[in-house]
């Protein structure tokens, strides 16, 4: 679409504007500021330069909690992603059971997301949870709270549980905008189901799997409430993420300096990772460019 | 190639139809021969697309039997009849490339690659993509697009028949003749029945040998075109075909002849004992505007009427009158004169249709 | 249906092999349709599943809880309800956190809107950038703002208000409503504002009575996404209130006691957060098999 050149748009912006920049640039600002000192008191602090930077690059536990992340992130969408296109092609197109499956399925997205992480403590939990005591009685000796491995299972299972229907959701309105002819066409060229899935359905989930895998990558990278009501991190560190590394820091410690340093790279983190990807999404497209997408 | 023929053929949407009007399609038989070009001609809602869908398989018809040869077809799906068809929007498999586009159909059922290139090379040729077959399909006009999803079909030579739902509607005005052109150079040259379907009198006629009208579900009349304009068989053909359509009148019998509105018409003996032995209380005489004379003068079985409107078209001039309290039309070429307000008009009757029940009765002369 | 009487020995062969392949057919694309609807069906048991034991647990008393494992109530009771429902702190928690979600999803909605139009309509100073740098308001984690935002609210004297978390909530909230607004406008050809223009309708009234009402599903969705992410945020809501704003999730958290954990109390917490969940939902039911794919597909 060609837009018109109009700088009195900057008037339907501002409102917008004034909002956003009270709740992001002023705080962002603060942690840039913390982040360059050591601030002792209300009255004492010194300028530190990138000494917090390279603290934090250094420190052990937080690489090795940076590394958990990307391994947690990778596989949930690894798990998510397929799962939910296979739940999009699978789930009925009219009817009631149509809104039945779509409102069940919807229905862990609007959890909040310590509820989201009760219930599944309540669900495994050795003693009275379902799942606990099922595998128990199976005669796996499953333990959350003393078995990494458990724990990591287990996590990784609640977050598909949570966030597998954001993917079919988006998959199943993008297969619903697919025009009936595409598969009567096909049924007439003869086509394969694979070959259906693979010309006409996957293409034009394209747009939507961009933007479910992205929304899924910053999510899983910020996830904080689940596990931290599940498993409290534990055990040991096996389940600690960046955000309750970053919240232990900077509301159990006051550790300010640091904290605020960690913060800057967390976040340039994620700036890189989703625009690595979404440069490559567009790359990897442009030699058929058309209207633009995502 | 086969001749497809429909047997007692009805299709109903709604699974209990209890009366005519929940048919989509209403019981017919019908021939298309091998190596034809059919139209299929019909408004919109007169159940032409359901027709073409259930030729091609994607439908199931509710009763009746679709024939290739002999065999019937009801119970096969779409991929196992043999039938190719283009849909009103263009479909194309937008990741592919072209050359890909009409290899597809082709590869799905593994025909060797060595094969693949050569019909390919031959359909693109012939279809004027040899240009564009490394193109990716998205980039594509919507003509060239559409050209796509016609070679798709072309490409397998094991096609029996290839249909068309209004394929030039998405196509620019100036385009769609070429394409139309094409169509036909297509259909000399491959041997392939085709049918058409289309609400346009023009590209039906220009495309089609034989066109089949369709009306409220029903095939009213499968005729070439010069029959469909000559000698309508339902009075919807004449309304539909032409331009204008036919001036249809109501007539009702009298004691000694036959009378319209208030207008006692004089008739030829024939034409009015036909009316005459006929019990039915809807019968109507047509008559194309071409074959109306309008005359300035009096003459024999001549009626007085007063002139409406006169349109000046170019090369012919429609002149609109009432009769009877009909309105009337008569097409007029420029040459020939015409009177300015009162002017007298001729039914010649080797023009005038009977239609009884809507449907045309031929009458002895 | 007719079918034509076979009268030779070869067409009566010819029937009867295509009425065995058509049996073979259809036995297949029931075996298809059933294979489908149990994979579904075990996708939903396992979506249910944890749902319905947060109920069953929820019916029961602690001591029937610690005490015997069974897969429903041994002896029904609703204790556990009663007793949010007569606790203030307990039920003042769903009161304050449905206070911020909609103050939060009106502020976000009302600013979003003018400015989603002037992104999907006009080229400007810095647009491109600006929308950049929106998006990566969506990308910033809440962890990060944690300190700064308790701070920053604090000085200004709204802490522990229901207006500070719904503020807060718009760091993220309002670039994604931008952003899914702005692809639901793009699909709405620009003629429309054209013609409404040439009609003489003054930009407030053509946007209000015309466009609005093009894009509803759009606002919907957008209105659906913005209550769910403000809903089941946790950490920055936690941090910003401490007794008069307090949202139901960080009060659950004192069902843990000395005496271990109120698991009953729990449970009917749990399900009652679910609840506006459920009634949100069925409203927008008709809009997200469409309205889900953002307007991008």
């Amino acid at each position: 679409m060609n837009k018109v050149y109009n700088n009195r748009a900057w008037f339907l912006i501002l409102p917008m504007l004034l909002l956003v920049a009270f709740s992001a640039i002023i705080p962002l600002m603060t942690v840039v500021n913390y982040s360059v000192q050591d601030v002792f008191d209300a009255n004492t602090r010194f300028f530190t330069g990138t000494e917090w930077f390279e603290v934090m690059l250094n420190d052990p536990a937080l690489q090795a909690a940076l590394l958990r992340q990307f391994a947690f992130s990778f596989t949930i969408l690894a798990i998510e992603v397929p799962l939910g296109i296979g739940i999009a092609l699978l789930m009925p197109k009219r009817g009631w059971q149509a809104s039945a499956v779509l409102i069940l399925i919807t229905l862990p997205l609007l959890i909040p997301w310590n509820v989201v992480g009760s219930i599944w403590q309540l669900f495994t939990r050795g003693d009275i949870g379902l799942m606990g005591v099922g595998i128990r009685e199976l005669g796996y000796a499953y333990n959350i709270t003393r078995n990494p491995a458990d724990a990591w299972a287990t996590i990784i299972l609640m977050d598909v549980w949570h966030w597998t229907p954001l993917i079919a959701l988006l998959c199943y309105s993008g297969l619903r905008s697919i025009p009936d002819a595409y598969y009567q066409a096909a049924r007439i060229d003869r086509a394969s189901k694979w070959a259906v899935f693979r010309y006409i359905q996957l293409p034009k989930l394209t747009n939507v799997l961009v933007i479910g895998v992205l929304l899924r990558f910053m999510h899983s990278f910020m996830i904080y409430a689940e596990p931290f009501v599940l498993t409290g991190g534990g055990p040991g560190s096996s389940t600690t993420f960046l955000s309750q590394s970053l919240t232990t820091m900077a509301i159990g410690q006051q550790d300010l300096g640091p904290s605020a340093a960690f913060s800057l790279i967390y976040f340039l983190i994620i700036l890189l990772v989703c625009w690595v990807f979404y440069t490559a999404i567009m790359n990897s497209q442009k030699d058929n460019t058309t209207q633009g997408g995502a | 190639m086969a001749q497809i023929t429909l047997k007692s053929l009805a299709h109903s949407y709604s699974p209990n139809p209890s009366g005519p009007e929940d048919y989509a399609i209403r019981e017919m038989e019908h021939v298309w021969h091998q190596g034809g070009a059919y139209a299929l001609l019909g408004p919109s809602g007169c159940g032409k697309s359901t027709l073409l869908n259930i030729i091609s398989g994607l439908l199931t018809p509710s009763d009746g039997q679709v024939l290739f040869d002999d065999r019937v077809m009801n119970e096969l799906p779409p991929e196992e009849r043999n039938i190719a068809q283009v849909f009103q929007f263009p479909v194309v498999y937008d990741t592919m490339t072209v050359y890909e586009n009409l290899a597809f159909p082709l590869r799905n059922v593994g025909t060797p690659a060595a094969k693949i290139r050569e019909r390919v090379a031959e359909v693109a040729d012939v279809l004027d993509l040899t240009s564009l077959l490394k193109r990716k399909a998205r980039n594509l006009t919507a003509d060239e697009k559409q050209k796509v999803s016609m070679g798709r079909g072309l490409v397998r030579d094991d096609v029996s028949a290839i249909l068309f739902d209004e394929p030039l509607t998405v196509i620019d005005p100036q385009l769609k003749w070429k394409l139309r052109r094409k169509l036909k150079e297509i259909h000399e040259r491959f041997n392939i029945t085709m049918i058409y379907v289309t609400h346009d009198q023009l590209e039906a006629s220009t495309f089609a040998d034989k066109i089949a009208v369709m009306y409220e579900g029903q095939v009213v009349q499968f005729g070439t075109p010069r029959e469909l304009f000559e000698t309508p068989a339902h009075t919807f053909v004449g309304y539909f075909i032409g331009s204008p359509g036919m001036n249809l009148m109501e007539v009702a019998r009298t004691e000694t002849g036959v009378r319209t509105g208030a207008v006692d018409l004089t008739l030829p003996p024939a034409l009015r004992d036909a009316i005459h032995r006929s019990r039915s209380r809807n019968v109507k005489l047509g008559i194309r505007p071409e074959f109306v004379e309008v005359l300035t003068e009096p003459g024999e079985a001549s009626y007085p009427v007063e002139i409406d409107n006169v349109q000046d078209l170019g090369t012919y001039r429609i002149v609109s009158f009432t009769f009877a309290g009909i309105p009337f039309r008569a097409r007029l070429g420029e040459d020939r004169p015409l009177p300015a307000r009162y002017a007298y008009v001729r039914f010649p009757e080797a023009w005038l249709n009977l239609y009884i029940d809507e449907f045309r009765v031929e009458v002895g002369q | 249906m007719t079918s034509s009487v076979p009268t030779t020995p070869e067409s009566v062969r010819q029937q009867a092999a295509e009425a065995a392949a058509l049996r073979r057919k259809r036995a297949r694309n029931v075996t298809t349709r059933w294979r489908r609807r149990t994979l579904l069906g075990l996708y939903l048991v396992f979506v249910i599943l944890p749902i319905y034991w947060l109920l069953n647990l929820s019916f029961q008393t602690n001591s029937e809880i610690l005490g015997s494992f069974s897969f429903w109530p041994q002896n029904f009771t609703v204790a556990n309800y009663a007793r949010i429902f007569t606790d203030a702190n307990w039920y003042m928690g769903y009161v304050n956190s449905l206070a911020y979600v909609l103050m939060n999803m009106l502020i976000s909605i009302s600013v979003a809107l003018p400015a989603a139009y002037a992104f999907s309509r006009f080229r400007f100073i810095g647009d491109k950038h600006l929308f950049f740098w929106l998006l990566t308001n969506l990308m910033a984690p809440p962890a990060v703002f944690l300190l700064p935002y308790f701070q920053l609210y604090y000085s200004v004297g709204l802490f522990d208000t229901h207006i500070a978390v719904a503020l807060a909530h718009c760091l993220f909230n309002i670039p994604l409503a931008i952003w899914i607004l702005e692809g639901f406008m793009s699909s709405v050809p620009k003629e429309v504002d054209e013609t409404a223009y040439i009609d003489g309708y003054s930009f407030p009234r053509f946007f209000v009575t015309i466009f609005l009402p093009m894009i509803r599903s759009g606002i919907g969705v957008t209105l659906f996404f913005l209550f769910m992410f403000s809903w089941v945020e946790l950490l920055l809501s936690r941090t910003l209130t401490a007794t008069n704003a307090q949202p139901i999730a960080s009060i659950m958290t004192r069902t843990s006691t000395a005496s271990g954990i109120d698991w009953g109390t729990l449970a009917a917490a749990g399900v009652l957060t679910i609840i506006p969940g459920i009634v949100v939902v069925y409203f927008v039911r008709n809009h997200i098999a469409k309205g889900f794919a953002l307007g991008r597909t």
